[in-house]
Formats: structure tokens, sequence, C-alpha cells
């Protein structure tokens, strides 16, 4: 059994777990492409924490060289995490051009009205 | 000197390119820096893989920074494989390039096709050349976006539907993807490959592990279009410009292919993978599926591209089938496969952007009487068409010879059937083809049509050439396939 405690000690991890299956419900359940693709960073934001809170200890400070401190956090899932940031915003960037062009050429962002008029 | 830097220039030369094409506004320009790139990177991966045969696998520390910190490069005799292969058909495909690009695709953005076009093509040699975790997500995204774009340039507005569909699957394979690397990181605390799979032994709970292989495989699977996550795939392959598409169709999959191999066999190991868990089981069911599934739609397509698409699925098929396998010859047979679908499929490809060249459609009954017509053309499609479906002869067959040998030797007769079987609805769909193009007497939309220029016919040529002489000298892919395939079950742990 999973105890009370056990689930406020990860708290890190449900918030993750939350956004990702909100994410992932987004974008399956909306039919605007917009909507689509904030579900998508919603979806990809979930990871930034999974991986920046893991490298979070607790008390640890910065990780700088210094006689003062003994304990710092692992500053390698930050460096990850930048870049995933960077694809982040590329993914969201050229998936919001496309969207344009899409409404350049269709008219409309509704993907059932853009499946009828294919069908025609 | 140069010799040592030969992994980083795999990977640089292709980036350099694509910046300096980036900076190009004329489309033939473009056209000759990444004509010069194409064709440096198969010198570079075979003197790679030569040196890999003779001496072992070589380790590249980026930057000097020595692995497990750094990046590290590691060719063995698997990646070294999948490193000719990607660059041996981005070579080819090339000089074909430029007439069916100024065709397919208007002035002011062919310079940005070969951009998009260079940095695919370093992407898919970087996830094939790296040993870190991350790194290889870093060069899958670089490689999926200029993707989204090379299939956005093509001419049909559902060219665009198609990219965005495949950028939204896309990024949920990668983001996936990158969850089962975090979970592996946060268990063992460290991104390079060969390091996580000697810390994995020590990890005890394990339960994470399972998580992060679960992560990996769906993740990975999206990407290289297993059945059923293989739905991006037709459309993307139908509207993208005829040149990306047989770039595609023969690279793409393939290095996600390559990468379910090496988290598979070199990271998690055949025991953990195989023996532990049903994950053979349920490739098998999904490999069979796909055979089955994806064959019987491609009967029924009107588009020949299309159609093409689905017998893609159905080949990737194969290809896993033979990792399900888990045996020294099935394997072989899926590594072969892996390197013989895509000389067909890109041979396959290349004649239809030819046809579309000539005739601007590729529905299969605007194309009645092509062969009269095109006779070479058509021919090419013939063979390349045999190849698929697993004639004796052809490359398709040894591919198709190793996967029943390693049913087989695992005392699985009914799965022989079942491949002769399928291969039964591979010559339905080709035959549809033939018959149209060489029985049927010549259309309206075909009467004015002559051979495609030179430029498109000889790279086509070569790789139906390739496709008939690798189905007689198997030293050069079965031989190499062998190696790597012994090399992954022997890292059993």
């Amino acid at each position: 059994m999973i105890g009370f405690e056990d689930i406020v000690a990860h708290y890190n991890h449900w918030i993750t777990v939350f956004l990702m299956v909100s994410g992932l419900y987004i974008v399956v359940a909306r039919g605007n492409m917009v909507k689509k693709l904030i579900g998508l960073s919603i979806f990809q934001t979930s990871v930034y924490l999974l991986f920046i809170s893991a490298g979070k200890i607790l008390g640890g400070t910065a990780p700088i060289i210094s006689e003062d401190y003994q304990v710092y956090s692992n500053p390698l899932p930050h460096v990850l995490i930048l870049t995933a940031i960077v694809v982040g915003v590329a993914t969201l960037s050229l998936g919001l051009a496309l969207v344009v062009r899409i409404n350049e050429a269709y008219g409309t962002i509704e993907e059932d009205e853009i499946f009828a008029e294919d069908e025609q | 000197m140069i010799a040592a830097q030969l992994p980083a220039l795999q990977i640089v030369i292709p980036l350099l390119g694509a910046v300096l094409t980036a900076m190009m506004r004329r489309g033939s320009w473009a056209w000759a820096v990444a004509l010069a790139v194409s064709w440096t990177m198969p010198l570079i991966a075979g003197s790679l893989l030569m040196q890999v045969l003779s001496t072992g696998p070589i380790s590249y520390a980026l930057g000097g920074w020595n692995p497990p910190w750094g990046i590290e490069y590691r060719i063995d005799a698997l990646n070294g494989f999948v490193l000719v292969l990607v660059s041996l058909i981005g070579a080819v495909i090339m000089p074909y390039a430029r007439v069916s690009v100024e065709k397919e695709i208007a002035p002011k953005k062919q310079a940005w096709f070969y951009t998009m076009y260079l940095l695919c093509l370093c992407g898919l040699l970087g996830i094939t050349i790296t040993n870190d975790a991350f790194n290889a997500f870093v060069f899958l995204e670089v490689s999926s976006l200029s993707t989204y774009a090379l299939i956005a340039l093509g001419r049909d507005r559902r060219a665009l539907l198609a990219a965005y569909q495949y950028l939204i699957l896309g990024t949920i394979g990668a983001t996936l993807y990158v969850i089962g690397v975090g979970l592996l990181y946060t268990m063992t605390g460290t991104l390079n490959l060969s390091d996580i799979a000697g810390r994995l032994d020590g990890v005890e709970n394990i339960r994470p592990i399972l998580a992060a292989l679960a992560f990996l495989t769906v993740g990975i699977s999206l990407k290289l279009a297993l059945f059923p996550l293989h739905v991006w795939l037709p459309n993307a392959y139908a509207y993208a410009p005829s040149v990306a598409t047989a770039f595609l169709a023969a690279t793409a999959t393939k290095v996600a292919v390559y990468l379910l191999l090496r988290y598979y066999f070199s990271v998690f190991g055949v025991t953990f993978v195989f023996e532990t868990l049903p994950v053979s089981t349920i490739l098998l069911t999904l490999s069979l599926a796909a055979m089955f599934g994806a064959s019987i739609v491609a009967v029924f397509q009107d588009d020949v591209k299309r159609m093409l698409a689905y017998s893609s699925v159905a080949q990737i098929g194969y290809i896993t089938l033979g990792i399900a396998l888990a045996n020294q010859t099935g394997l072989t047979g899926g590594i072969v496969h892996l390197f013989n679908h895509a000389l067909m499929k890109g041979a396959l490809f290349l004649v239809i952007g030819a046809v579309f060249f000539r005739i601007g459609s590729v529905k299969l009954d605007d194309l009645a009487g092509l062969g009269r017509r095109m006779p070479i053309t058509m021919g090419a499609f013939v063979i390349a068409g045999l190849s698929i479906i697993g004639t004796p002869g052809t490359a398709g067959f040894i591919s198709k010879w190793y996967l029943a040998l390693g049913a087989l030797e695992q005392g699985s007769w009914w799965l022989v059937l079942l491949l002769v079987a399928s291969s039964f609805i591979s010559i339905v769909y080709i035959g549809r083809v033939v018959e149209v193009t060489w029985f049927r007497p010549v259309g309206k939309m075909v009467a004015g049509a002559r051979e495609p220029p030179t430029s498109m016919l000889i790279p086509s040529l070569i790789l139906v050439a390739a496709t008939i002489y690798f189905g007689f000298d198997t030293t050069m892919t079965a031989g190499v396939a062998e190696k790597a395939a012994e090399a992954l079950l022997g890292a059993n742990r």
C-alpha cells in the first residue's frame, strides 16, 4: 500500500505525472490545432520537471567549488533541460508556423473541418 | 591526424553544409554544396567501417572530454553499417534531387530544401554514431524537425496537414524517449550507453528500469512506425516532395530501428528484455500485424506513393520480426533487411518520383500503359518490386531467407508459412502497378511521356542494380550483419 507520506514525499513526481497526462489528454481530445500544440508543450514541460527535480538535493547549494559547502545539487539535469527547452521552443514555433500555413490553405484550424474539406 | 577526427567530421560536415546552404539564395548553388557534402559522407562512413572491421570498435571523445563524462562517439560493426547505409543513400539521391526539386519546389524555397536535407542527414548520422543517450535525443529532434519541414515543402496542401500530424506524433515519441532516458539517468547517474549498461546490474529497484524500457520502446516505436504507431507515415510519405520521400523512406525509420536495437541489446541486454519480459511476444504480434494489416491496406491504395508507404510499414514488420526472434540468424535477417529494404524502397520511390516528374501524377489510373513510354524506368520498378516480394536473385530474398531460417531455428515453422503468405500479398500490390503500367493500352496522361533526364535515371538504376547485386553477393550485407548480430547477442549479460 502507498501511504499518505509516500505520496507527499514524492509530490514532485505527482505533479510531473499530472502535467504529463493532462498534456497528452489535450493533444488527443482537442480538435483545434493551436490547442493541440499547447497540450504538447505541457506534455514536454512535465519532462523538464522530471529531470530537474531528480537533480535537486535537499539542502544542497549550487555546484560551486568552495570549502564552506559540501552538499550541492547535480547541475547536469539543468544543462540537459536547457537543451530540451530549446528543442521544445523549436518544435512549438515550427508547429505554429505549420498551423499558420494550414490556416492559409484551408481557412480553418479545426481538424474535423479540414478532414471534411479534404474529402470533397 | 585527420583520420582520428573522422567520427566528428561525419557530423560536423553536414551541419556546416546546412549552415552554408541556409545563407544561399540560389537553389543550384545550395545543391552543389549539398552534393559535395553528401558525397563526402560515404567516404568517411566507409573508412570508419573498414577500420572497425579490421581493428574493432572506435571510441571518440568529443571535445577531448573522456567518456563517461563527455559525449562519446562509438562505432562498432552495427552502427558502422548503418552509417554506411544512410550516407550511401544520401549520396545516391543527391544527383537526382536537382531536377526533381526544380520541378516540385518553388524557386525561393529550393535552397531551404537542401538545408533541411543536410540537417536531416546530420541528425540521422548523429543518432547512429553517438553513444550518449541524451545526445541521441538532440539528434533525433534535429532530424525530426527538419523532416517536418521537408514534408511541409510538398506541393499539395495536404502535405501541411501530414507534416503537422507527424510533428505531433513525432514529438510525443521523442518526449517519451527522453522520459525513458531520464528514468535511466536517475537510476544509474550516467548518460553514456555503455556505462548505463554496466551499471544496470547494480540497480536494486527494478521498477523504474522497467518503466524506462517501456517509455523507450513506445517512443522509438513511434519513430520507426511500428504497427499500430505508423499512422503518421502514409500521409507523410505520400505528400512529401519525391526526393524527401525517397530519402526518408530509405533512412529515417532504419535509424530508429537501429536505436531500438542498441537499447535492447547493448543497454538492457538480451536476457533482461527477451527472457524475463514478454517483449518478444509483443514485437512478434505487432510485426505480424504490420506484415499482414499494412500489406492488405496497400493493396487497396489508388495512389502509388501511398501504396509504397503502406508497404514500408509492412516491411518494417519484417525487420522487427528479426528483432523479436532474437537469435543469431533471425537478428542477422532483421539487420540485412534494414539495409536491403532501404535500397529497394529508395529505388521504388525514386522511380515514382521520376514518373511524377514526367506525367505530374502518381494515381494508379493515370499510369496506364506507362511501361511503353518509360520502359527503363518502369523496368526498374518491376525489378525493385520483385525484390520487395522477395524473389530469389534479389536482395529481398536474402533477408527473408535469413528470417525464415531464424524462425526455423526457434522451431516456429508456422512463422515461415506466414512469411511466405505475406509475400503473396505484396505480389498483389506490386502486381497491380505492373499490370496497369505494362498490360494496359497507353492512357491519355501517359501519351506524351518519355524517359526522365539521365540525372534522375542513373541514381534509380544504381539502387536497382544494388538490389540485384546484393541478391548474389552477400559478403558486404549479410557478412557485416552477421558480425553485428554476433556482437549484439555477445553482449549477453
